[in-house]
């Protein structure tokens, strides 16, 4: 089939981007998305043109690398995939199909269709973790968890820290992707001693690196990849509540 | 010229890291602030190291090419980790652990170092646990094992199909905490293209910024290099696509040996090519096996649906050639079944490349339910890809490349053949042999990133503190990083008309069809014939647009391949001197007349570690022999 495809190119992050478009043949619906990228840049690298670029990695949904803004939507029109597995199958012959990176004050572009997330990285590194040295774990079983609540952190430890809830989001909040690290700590035993500190040092520096506020607006948890839910905010702000 | 030393210390070989401990030199804790040291990768090796040392108060660089540390490859990992804590009462222990990797690699591991991976197993999921890793647990609030390829007890630790990213998010927090008190320094999008080398020893990298383009030096008193496998040199494998030897094979050119490279483990379970634009296979993990059953039809080319095939028309090959281990056999043995019955013309799907894994049975016997449970999300992820869903009909499977046994050589400490230079996780050799058992890669990267490059650099570093650190002007770095510009140059000069991947593809083809499952004599050495034309070719049709100062991903592919096609030598060349089948290495020549595997312990018992010796000349062999005083060398057998 053919495609019609709007692209974002942007040379790098002082330059002013714009849309650009080009024409596609020869697209499979077997390909992935990325793979009709893939051949969109040999087409242009033949053409001595430079290549759309894009992040991308495992290509199995659970690096979180990729990540675009497709016809509308993160990650594009199916649900609970990333980019990476979304497949042609979801277009049709004559389509246009525009392709935006994700737009959000703290993702600043870096070129084309790649962004700089480093602003969520910088949430983890204030409080994303339990501490613990190695060597002075002790016997894993000498402390049961409850099956509910081991599950439960599991279903929230699970974001692949792609960004998309951030991308969907009006205000831009980054809320789902820091309640999903705080639940899950939040739930287990082991995490509980901590609770209070990283909730408060996780919201500030939030807040800090520029994300807006959550307005319970829901977007993020329907474009999510992983299905985060948005219980993970209502326990977040639970933690944040008890902490002052 | 190099000499080999594994430093293997004396005594029962139960006690041997204990007394190694014991005796190993500390550096006090003054005294770590003014060591610094470098590692090259974030996976549950690079990370968990970074993270241990930083904690011990090391001044700690660490390097990705990735955006964030949290998406190293170990990400990946489905299936789960190993530990020997024999919370089933089925006669699990540290002993067995260590046989079932000694024999799983078919004896072609140093005893010694799988011991001490066997030994740490435990500590690495009281670690995880602590860090709050949720690994599956059962309603008592217990953990839950599962049992995994190739082994008779339950020993594997998960968390649902995401065991990997479950572990390497909770090293990534351990990195965050250790980056938050300012004892790592984190830098990403750099990509390590050289490493600098001072009076004999490691003491720096050069890496290119891959936003800026630009070319920086770092140095340290140690490097550790835990930059994975080279699994992409096939193009279609289960690894990331960025995933490459770059690191490792820059430090092969500078001196450092390079063990076993054709041991590559081909990974039976994996998602078949579906077309030709395809990029990388999607694993399914090995896990499946336990409730999966494998089967072709019994009649050749029968292309019914696999649904309207009856019980008695269907083969369950592995269930009838291995009935011990039936559908659990090891995953070379499973890969080679697979490939028997497809180049034999009973393969399923349009291309005859596919073999049924079909869960009717499972679901029969224990619900729907229950294998949702256990396997949700990965049927959720073949069903994505491949269109249908295994709840309604079996899925269809094929070996892909995946995991490289082969790596850097190093000692007991983990140390390569360039002084302070260390390599952990997949990129070095020690712990799998010639085959690499499930769940055993988290268990051994977590293992030496954790709990024992942090003693053994100690040790290395105890006579260092003294050391001033190095300043990056010294004509060591100047050197290093000319070489480094002068390959950029000239891989930009070439302004030809065929793009990397394009090559990249051809030698993956080259290397699958020759030194991929199955290795022969007359293939091997076409292959190397093949090779040296494709590169050739390479360096004088290459096109790469854009510039070198800047954001250049063809730049980095084509890196990445110019050195894939070097390492692509040094397999053939190791594969052509291995006359024996071993493992995951299956020499046609040297089988059995059933077709199985046939070792040759007499010729081959040692470790084949390779010195480079200059772009013209062969490599050097270096042998290691292997001396197994604690488990009987046996015929590997599955039946």
């Amino acid at each position: 089939m053919k495609v019609t495809l709007k692209i974002w190119r942007q040379e790098n992050a002082r330059s002013k981007g714009s849309f650009q478009t080009y024409e596609l043949d020869g697209v499979s619906v077997e390909m992935s998305f990325l793979e009709m990228l893939d051949s969109l840049n040999t087409k242009l690298i033949k053409e001595g043109k430079e290549p759309v670029a894009f992040d991308h990695d495992c290509r199995e949904g659970i690096c979180g690398s990729c990540g675009m803004y497709i016809n509308g939507h993160p990650h594009g029109p199916a649900t609970g995939i990333t980019t990476c597995h979304l497949s042609m199958r979801y277009f049709k012959d004559g389509d246009t199909i525009t392709v935006e990176p994700w737009r959000a004050k703290a993702f600043p572009v870096i070129k084309d269709l790649i962004i700089d997330r480093n602003a969520l990285d910088k949430i983890q590194i204030a409080g994303g973790f339990i501490s613990v040295n190695v060597g002075s774990a002790a016997e894993s079983h000498a402390m049961p968890v409850k099956k509910n609540n081991s599950d439960d952190a599991f279903d929230s430890a699970i974001c692949i820290g792609c960004g998309a809830c951030v991308a969907a989001c009006k205000n831009a909040s980054a809320a789902l992707f820091v309640s999903a690290k705080i639940s899950q700590f939040a739930l287990l035993p082991q995490g509980r001693v901590e609770a209070k500190e990283r909730v408060r040092a996780m919201v500030a520096k939030m807040d800090e690196v520029g994300f807006g506020n959550c307005s319970n607006t829901g977007a993020c948890e329907a474009e999510c990849p992983k299905h985060i839910k948005l219980v993970n905010i209502a326990r977040m702000n639970r933690e944040f509540y008890k902490a002052y | 010229m190099t000499k080999l030393e594994s430093k293997i210390p004396e005594g029962p070989i139960a006690e041997k890291w204990t007394l190694y401990k014991n005796k190993a030199n500390l550096v006090n804790t003054a005294n770590k602030k003014r060591l610094d040291i470098i590692v090259v990768g974030t996976g549950l090796a690079g990370a968990g190291a970074a993270s241990s040392l930083g904690e011990l108060g090391y001044n700690v660089k660490n390097f990705c090419y990735q955006d964030s540390p949290r998406r190293a490859h170990s990400v990946a990992a489905q299936g789960g980790i190993n530990a020997a804590k024999n919370y089933k009462n089925d006669g699990d222990s540290v002993y067995r652990l260590f046989y079932d990797m000694i024999k799983g690699g078919d004896y072609r591991a140093r005893e010694a170092n799988v011991y001490r991976a066997a030994e740490v197993s435990n500590d690495v999921i009281d670690h995880y646990t602590a860090m709050g890793v949720p690994f599956a647990r059962d309603y008592g609030g217990n953990l839950d094992n599962r049992s995994f390829g190739g082994v008779q007890v339950s020993r594997t630790f998960y968390a649902k199909g995401q065991t990997g990213q479950q572990c390497l998010l909770g090293t990534y927090s351990s990195l965050n905490r250790q980056i938050n008190k300012g004892s790592v320094t984190m830098y990403p999008r750099r990509e390590m293209l050289d490493i600098v080398i001072i009076d004999g020893r490691a003491r720096g990298i050069i890496v290119r910024n891959l936003i800026t383009g630009e070319i920086e030096r770092h140095s340290a008193h140690a490097v550790v290099l835990a930059t994975g496998g080279y699994g992409t040199i096939y193009y279609l494998s289960t690894l990331a696509v960025n995933s490459n030897a770059s690191a490792a094979w820059k430090a092969h050119r500078k001196g450092a040996l390079f063990a076993n490279p054709s041991f590559v483990q081909i990974h039976p379970t994996s998602i078949p090519q579906l077309n030709e634009y395809q990029a990388k296979l999607t694993l399914m993990s090995e896990s499946l096996r336990n409730d999966g059953r494998i089967w072709v039809p019994a009649k050749q080319g029968d292309k019914r649906h696999p649904n309207e095939i009856p019980e008695e028309e269907r083969d369950y090959f592995l269930e009838r050639k291995y009935p011990a281990f039936g559908n659990l056999v090891p995953r070379d043995v499973a890969s080679r079944a697979a490939k028997e019955r497809c180049d034999s013309g009973y393969g399923v799907g349009e291309t005859g490349l596919a073999v049924n894994l079909d869960f009717r049975d499972a679901m029969k016997k224990q619900g729907k339910a229950a294998i949702e449970n256990k396997y949700g999300n990965l049927f959720e992820m073949y069903e994505t890809i491949a269109g249908t869903s295994p709840y309604n009909e079996p899925m269809r499977i094929y070996p892909a490349g995946h995991y490289t046994m082969g790596g850097l050589w190093v000692d007991y400490e983990l140390m390569t053949t360039i002084k302070g230079l260390f390599s952990i996780g997949e990129s070095n050799f020690s712990d799998h042999g010639a085959n690499r058992l499930g769940a055993s890669s988290l268990m051994q990267a977590s293992g030496d990133g954790y709990f024992i490059l942090p003693y053994t650099i100690g040790n290395y570093l105890s006579d260092q503190i003294r050391v001033p650190r190095f300043d990056t002007s010294l004509p060591e770095f100047e050197e290093a990083e000319k070489e480094v510009l002068e390959k950029i140059n000239r891989l930009m000069s070439i302004k030809g008309t065929q793009t990397a991947t394009s090559f990249h593809k051809r030698l993956g083809r080259i290397m699958w069809d020759h030194c991929g499952m199955s290795r022969n004599e007359k293939g091997l050495l076409k292959a190397r014939d093949l090779v040296t034309e494709l590169e050739k070719e390479f360096w004088s049709d290459l096109a790469i647009p854009g510039k070198p100062e800047d954001l250049n991903m063809e730049l980095e592919k084509a890196g990445r391949i110019a050195d894939y096609f070097e390492l692509a030598q040094l397999m053939i060349t190791d594969a052509l001197n291995r006359k024996e089948s071993c493992g995951a290495h299956f020499r046609e020549e040297s089988q059995t007349p059933e077709g199985e595997a046939m070792r040759d312990d007499e010729n081959f018992m040692y470790v084949a570690a390779w010195e480079f010796t200059g772009d013209t000349k062969a490599p050097l062999m270096h042998r290691e022999e292997l001396v197994y005083e604690e488990v009987e060398v046996k015929v590997r057998s599955y039946k």
